[in-house]
């Protein structure tokens, strides 16, 4: 229990240490490396309490690809930020106090960190979720089975969100924005270094191969649609950086991409829809084979799959159009 | 199909979406289907509004009963907020088509549909949702396509209104998130009728106090109650005219009824009202948000501007009825929900015509134009009066209800700070009339403008003749208010 502690303490300390010093930093490339820094904490503090699932989440998008998003940002614009004059940094801080004076004050009636008997443990929630889910949709992960199944809209909902983001993007960057900025062909060039050129060749069916491990894999361990999404995605960016973004964009044409986007999500509506066909309500599985089960089984299948559709295909695009932007400094 | 009556009202416009980016190349069909998701909503809302009088409609979501999972409930407190948001969607719909043409560019267009069907689905699903954290991701699908669709405005300032509004508006959101945290953590559970019932033992509990202040203060941002209104105006002042109009008069008031369903019928008004200064804190800042709304947009130089400040001081009228937390007050601010939306939007909308005739809406560019665009300039009168509260307006009848509200609560200095905010209001929109009629029109205006389209002009008036209407005749906005404000106080968890 006290080496339990004292990772947790040290861990905590880090993440302290790595946040101020991030807003101290006025390098916004240090800052994005160090905010990559801050999610691998948070992911090592999420296993200590036994998420794995969020986690994994927090590796992938955190640490991965929204690192990868703010460079891709900051290669368009200036790398350092601005001074804000002392006068105007007042009003920020004396909120960031406050909020921070009302966790405290609020954590002194939180139940105690591990107790058994929180309301959250004694909550009939908690023993439906980790005990009856086994017989009503018999997957292993539990995460797995609230996330798609019980709480099957709000990840509907979370998908709309990645959707919404990769719609803005596409409407304020995209090429639908500005067609002629496109950048020339030669601007990357890591594809002459032949170690990197043949290493992430070789990765590449490795990369891909995971991502879809997580993706059929999220029913028995940590993984999921999100993840999946995501690791895909980062297999692309890693192509796209190395061969230039004209092969990438052989491999996977934007046409394809951007149909893909609205596909995942037409496809996870489409499941609720053919459930409310069958005579259940939205996103009712059991609708979909005689044993319910084996329809909870196959639903979260394909709204799985439908979310690492959207997602690989919203990141992949968000990328590109940040990297087919000619920098404008 | 009718049980799934509450899921579709959300389901039709969160498919549009998709559908609008698969269509991009096909603009006039990108805009029908935003024109359906409009109207499918506004059937369902309809539908549902005839349905509620026989007790709350619930929806199960995947089957799962709650609180094991989402359940959608439709009753009394929403089914005003589900009108307001369909008709102010279908009439930004009508109004898109030439006003979105007109401001941004041909493949950008089909992006604004999406956009507007995912901010519809937003603000329907945070109407409708019966769970907490529900309720918040419905707020950042609303949130996240608001943002977009400003920065889409015609100017470069636009971007710079949306970042603001996406930085303060993040910040909003992720508190609401940390109240939810800790709700969820002393009770275990995110069902907001199962909520109700767990908080009513946490007597003093610092964990509770600290999740009502963090989601009402979240929810202020999305309300832009004053001080937190600062990112409103320049956000409607710099978003394409029909955005303006569809967001002015749906966005903040879906904030609005979310505040209350928080605060009556998840914390409870003993918990809000009593144990909590909410209401207290809520009257003075609605009185500081009146004063400084309605002076700020006396010295506003475009239209639009100043239509956001009246804004800011209008919530301020709803903030102030909701905040005595009585059935005379809450009603109150219910149906000034409706009618400044539909006054707000046909303001908005009318603004939206002279940016599309004259390239901006600054006042200086109205000089002498009251002869030229009759019609447009007649909506404004109107509604103009509306926002003063000049009888027989729609404006009139809730500021009314919210005087008489304020007059049984014994409020005198909100009720002085009501009176004093009219007045200014006749100072702003006599600023308008003073500029189109009684100025001379500059000497080189080009004789042969374009003629305003007749479907916007149409969607301007069909929002001005309702607040006519419900100016003359009260008795539909007033019957869903009473029957929101009764179904707020009465039955708790609904």
């Amino acid at each position: 229990m006290t080496v339990f502690t004292l990772i947790n303490i040290s861990l905590l300390a880090i993440l302290v240490a790595t946040a101020l010093t991030v807003s101290r930093l006025r390098a916004l490339y240090e800052a994005a490396m160090l905010s990559a820094l801050f999610s691998l904490v948070t992911a090592c503090l999420f296993v200590l309490l036994d998420a794995v699932d969020v986690a994994f989440t927090e590796a992938a998008v955190g640490v991965g690809i929204s690192t990868v998003l703010l460079l891709g940002g900051l290669a368009l614009t200036r790398s350092r930020e601005a001074v804000t004059p002392r006068r105007r940094r007042l009003p920020g801080a004396a909120v960031a106090i406050l909020a921070g004076g009302t966790l405290v004050y609020a954590s002194q009636d939180l139940p105690a960190f591990g107790s058994a008997d929180s309301p959250v443990q004694r909550h009939p929630l908690t023993d439906t979720y980790l005990h009856q889910s086994q017989e009503d949709i018999g997957i292993p992960n539990t995460v797995t089975s609230v996330l798609a199944s019980y709480r099957g809209l709000d990840t509907l909902g979370e998908l709309l969100v990645v959707f919404t983001a990769g719609v803005a993007v596409l409407a304020l960057l995209g090429p639908l924005a500005h067609p002629v900025d496109a950048r020339r062909r030669d601007d990357l060039d890591l594809v002459d270094y032949r170690v990197l050129r043949v290493i992430s060749a070789m990765l590449m069916p490795f990369i891909l191969l995971f991502a879809l491990y997580v993706l059929f894999h999220g029913d028995f361990g940590p993984g999921g649609g999100f993840q999946a999404g995501v690791i895909f995605a980062a297999g692309f960016v890693l192509y796209g950086l190395v061969f230039g973004l004209d092969k990438a964009q052989q491999v996977v044409p934007r046409v394809v991409l951007w149909a893909l986007i609205p596909f995942g999500l037409l496809l996870y509506l489409g499941v609720g829809v053919v459930n409310m066909l069958l005579g259940g309500s939205f996103l009712d599985y059991d609708t979909l084979s005689s044993d319910p089960a084996a329809g909870q089984h196959l639903g979260i299948l394909l709204v799985e799959s439908a979310i690492g559709i959207t997602v690989a295909a919203v990141m992949t695009t968000v990328f590109f159009s940040f990297a087919n932007r000619r920098a404008t400094r | 199909m009718t049980a799934h009556l509450p899921a579709l009202q959300v389901l039709v416009p969160l498919g549009c979406a998709p559908l609008c980016l698969l269509l991009r190349r096909f603009r006039t069909v990108t805009w029908l289907v935003f024109l359906l998701a409009a109207l499918s909503s506004l059937a369902c809302a309809v539908l549902l509004a005839t349905r509620v009088d026989d007790g709350p409609l619930h929806y199960e979501m995947g089957g799962w009963p709650a609180p094991y999972g989402i359940e959608f409930v439709v009753a009394g407190f929403n089914t005003p907020v589900l009108l307001v948001v369909s008709v102010v969607a279908v009439v930004a719909a009508v109004y898109a088509r030439r006003s979105v043409g007109d401001e941004v560019d041909d493949r950008r267009a089909p992006l604004v549909y999406t956009c507007l069907c995912l901010t519809l689905t937003g603000l329907l699903g945070l109407t409708v949702t019966g769970d907490v954290f529900n309720a918040f991701v419905f707020l950042e699908i609303s949130s996240l396509s608001t943002y977009a669709l400003i920065a889409m405005g015609r100017r470069r300032r636009a971007l710079l209104a949306s970042f603001r509004y996406l930085v303060i508006g993040t910040v909003g959101a992720t508190f609401v998130l940390i109240g939810i945290g800790f709700a969820y953590a002393v009770t275990g559970t995110l069902n907001m009728a199962d909520l109700a019932d767990r908080l009513t033992d946490l007597d003093g509990n610092r964990a509770l106090y600290a999740a009502v202040v963090f989601v009402f203060v979240g929810l202020a941002v999305k309300m832009a109650v004053f001080p937190l209104h600062a990112w409103l105006p320049a956000a409607y002042g710099e978003a394409p005219s029909a955005v303006s109009t569809f967001l002015a008069a749906a966005s903040t008031k879906v904030a609005i009824y979310v505040f209350c369903r928080f605060a009556f019928t998840v914390f409870g008004a003993g918990l809000v009202f009593t144990t909590m200064p909410v209401g207290e804190v809520g009257l003075l800042l609605a009185a500081l948000a009146m004063l400084v709304g309605s002076a700020a947009a006396c010295f506003q130089r475009d239209l639009k501007y100043l239509l956001a400040w009246s804004s800011v001081a209008q919530i301020g009228y709803i903030v102030a009825g909701i905040s005595l937390a009585t059935a005379a007050g809450v009603s109150a601010g219910y149906l000034h929900v409706i009618n400044h939306a539909v006054i707000k939007g046909a303001l908005f909308g009318a603004a939206g015509l002279l940016v599309l005739r004259l390239g901006s809406a600054r006042l200086d560019d109205l000089a002498g134009l009251g002869r030229r665009m009759p019609w447009t300039f007649a909506a404004i009168v109107v509604t103009g009066l509306g926002l003063v509260g000049v009888p027989p307006t729609a404006g009139f009848a809730s500021k009314w209800a919210l005087v008489s509200a304020l007059l049984d609560a014994g409020a005198w200095p909100v009720l002085v700070a009501v009176l004093a905010s009219s007045l200014l209001a006749l100072v702003y929109v006599g600023r308008i009339v003073e500029a189109a009629w009684f100025r001379d029109p500059p000497a080189d205006l080009p004789a042969d403008q374009p003629r305003a389209p007749v479907s916007m002009v149409a969607a301007v008036w069909a929002l001005v003749l309702l607040s006519v209407y419900f100016g003359i005749d009260a008795s539909l906005p007033g019957g869903l208010a009473d029957a929101a404000a009764a179904a707020l106080l009465g039955t708790g968890g609904a």
